[in-house]
């Protein structure tokens, strides 16, 4: 490790002198630069989509997967005898740790977003809800059913499976989506770059025929390209991954942006450490891709 | 078949450091190019410290001849052996720090443009990892061709006689065992040619085997009154030892 750490040094500190041996190549170093920079700042953006992913799959799975609704729909002179008749059975059932019915406040903020605050709910035959919560390892959902069928008749348990698998389901596919963009990323960085590179080889070929003639080395040929390309790519990549950064702290909401998925995109706490990766990965990526493309090139033109 | 077996004249102090092995040797070595065999059955073995010219119309294929010797090409049939080394199947860093024993004068004399001349001159020993050293040896050597004004100037700027002399320094910077040269007095005039050849006959008499391609009958001339020279001639891709008329 410690070897790995000076020979990457090493390497960045490079040769001065073999350095120059290489002409300063216009085009190519602009569209690395610009290349590295694009791929970064979409990177930035691959990775909170990915990150804020992962957070709403989680929040939905931890959260919700502790907590059901009972649902009771009763005629409204039976509502309270068997909204009681509910909280019993819950209280006696294994993997429950508290049941409470909803005060006809909250109910009403619940249904404020879709129908207003002056919904008369004392006059509509609104259900009952009583919010459980779980401990240890949950209840058993088939047998609470049953209980709850032979003694309260207007209840419907809803233990959030059926809509939050699915959710979670596509929170995961989209982290997923969000890792292959970065992969894709990567490696339309590498082939870019690989262009790129090979074109500076190509124009330098009179370049590398001298340096043949006094006895380089096809190492040292390709060291002087492949440095050059790597620190283009890093400092690409560190201005597009900082310019992300800036965007993406700029969106409105942020990480802490609350439940919507939109206004959650972005980074929190540790989640910024990760954007650290993104310049010497590219730079990797630039250094493998460059050195590739420096071998076969030299290859080709013993 | 022809073969020549070009070895030093008598009373010649031989150089190099592996005294009695041939620097260069070149086995029935034929080579095509085109579709077309520009020569075949070509034996030729240089010894250290000799002095041979080349001679042949144009187009007979002294430059591929002399490409064959320094390993920039591989022959199509045959064998080009550098210091006893076969250059067909070796490795390309061996075949690099074999370069790195021969100074090559190209034709057209080849630099790196971006560069001024003192790093021209100095890039056999920068590829080697000893530039530390170029310090000791650039003032003394381009004051030896004539160039010290020069060596801050980029080869663009130079005439055709001190490219060829930028290029010979670039040639001895790494003390090689072998210089080859092709047509070095191609662009200049009888003068410079002259100082040229000076340049050329003190290293041989250094020791260095001495390989150079011309058309310039005069040159060959000049040579022969100063150091004992072999003269070979690339004819009907063949080559032959030309006789006393040179």
């Amino acid at each position: 490790m410690k070897r790995a750490f000076w020979t990457a040094l090493s390497f960045l500190a490079g040769d001065v002198q073999a350095d120059r041996s290489v002409p300063p190549t216009g085009f190519t170093a602009r569209l690395t630069l610009f290349t590295a920079a694009a791929m970064a700042l979409l990177a930035v953006f691959a990775l909170s989509l990915s990150l804020a992913s992962a957070r709403l799959a989680a929040r939905w799975s931890d959260d919700l997967a502790q907590s059901s609704t009972l649902r009771i729909s009763a005629p409204a002179e039976q509502m309270a005898a068997q909204t009681a008749a509910a909280l019993e059975v819950l209280r006696t059932t294994p993997g429950i740790a508290s049941a409470r019915a909803l005060t006809q406040e909250e109910e009403q903020a619940l249904l404020t977003p879709w129908f207003g605050p002056d919904l008369p709910l004392g006059a509509l035959p609104i259900p009952q809800l009583i919010e459980i919560n779980e401990q240890g390892g949950g209840y058993d959902a088939t047998g609470l059913r049953a209980r709850l069928q032979a003694e309260v008749p207007g209840a419907v348990l809803d233990d959030h499976t059926r809509w939050r698998e699915p959710l979670v389901a596509a929170a995961g596919k989209l982290r997923g989506l969000g890792a292959l963009a970065i992969m894709l990323i990567g490696a339309s960085t590498a082939a870019m770059i690989t262009l790129a590179a090979q074109s500076a080889l190509s124009a330098n070929a009179q370049v590398i025929r001298v340096l043949r003639l006094v006895g380089a080395r096809d190492s040292y040929i390709a060291r002087a390209f492949v440095r050059r390309f790597t620190l283009r790519a890093l400092s690409g990549a560190a201005v597009g991954t900082l310019l992300g950064a800036v965007l993406v702290a700029l969106l409105p909401g942020g990480a802490q942006g609350g439940d919507s998925f939109l206004t959650g995109i972005g980074f929190s706490g540790g989640d910024w450490l990760w954007l650290v990766l993104i310049p010497p990965l590219t730079a990797a990526v630039a250094f493998a891709a460059t050195r590739g493309a420096a071998r076969r090139m030299l290859e080709r033109q013993s | 078949m022809q073969r020549c077996n070009c070895n030093p004249g008598p009373g010649r102090a031989e150089g190099g450091r592996n005294r009695g092995q041939q620097v260069i040797e070149l086995r029935d070595v034929a080579y095509s190019y085109g579709g077309g065999e520009l020569f075949s059955g070509l034996s030729l073995s240089l010894a250290p410290g000799s002095f041979h010219f080349l001679t042949g119309p144009s187009g007979a294929g002294k430059t591929t001849l002399l490409k064959l010797c320094y390993g920039d090409l591989v022959p199509t049939s045959g064998e080009v052996a550098l210091w006893d080394e076969a250059t067909t199947g070796m490795a390309r860093d061996a075949l690099a720090l074999n370069r790195r024993r021969i100074g090559v004068v190209h034709q057209d004399c080849q630099f790196l443009d971006h560069l001024p001349l003192r790093d021209n001159v100095a890039l056999p020993l920068t590829v080697a990892g000893r530039h530390h050293e170029a310090e000791a040896y650039l003032p003394d050597l381009l004051g030896w061709v004539g160039l010290t004004r020069h060596a801050n100037r980029r080869p663009p700027e130079l005439s055709g006689g001190e490219r060829q002399r930028a290029a010979l320094a670039r040639a001895v910077i790494m003390s090689p065992e072998v210089i080859i040269a092709d047509e070095p007095t191609g662009n200049i005039d009888w003068e410079m040619s002259q100082r040229l050849l000076a340049l050329l006959v003190e290293l041989n008499r250094m020791g260095k085997a001495v390989l150079v391609a011309t058309h310039d009958m005069n040159l060959i001339r000049a040579a022969k009154a100063q150091v004992a020279v072999r003269t070979l001639r690339l004819k009907d891709r063949q080559l032959l030892a030309a006789g006393a008329e040179l």
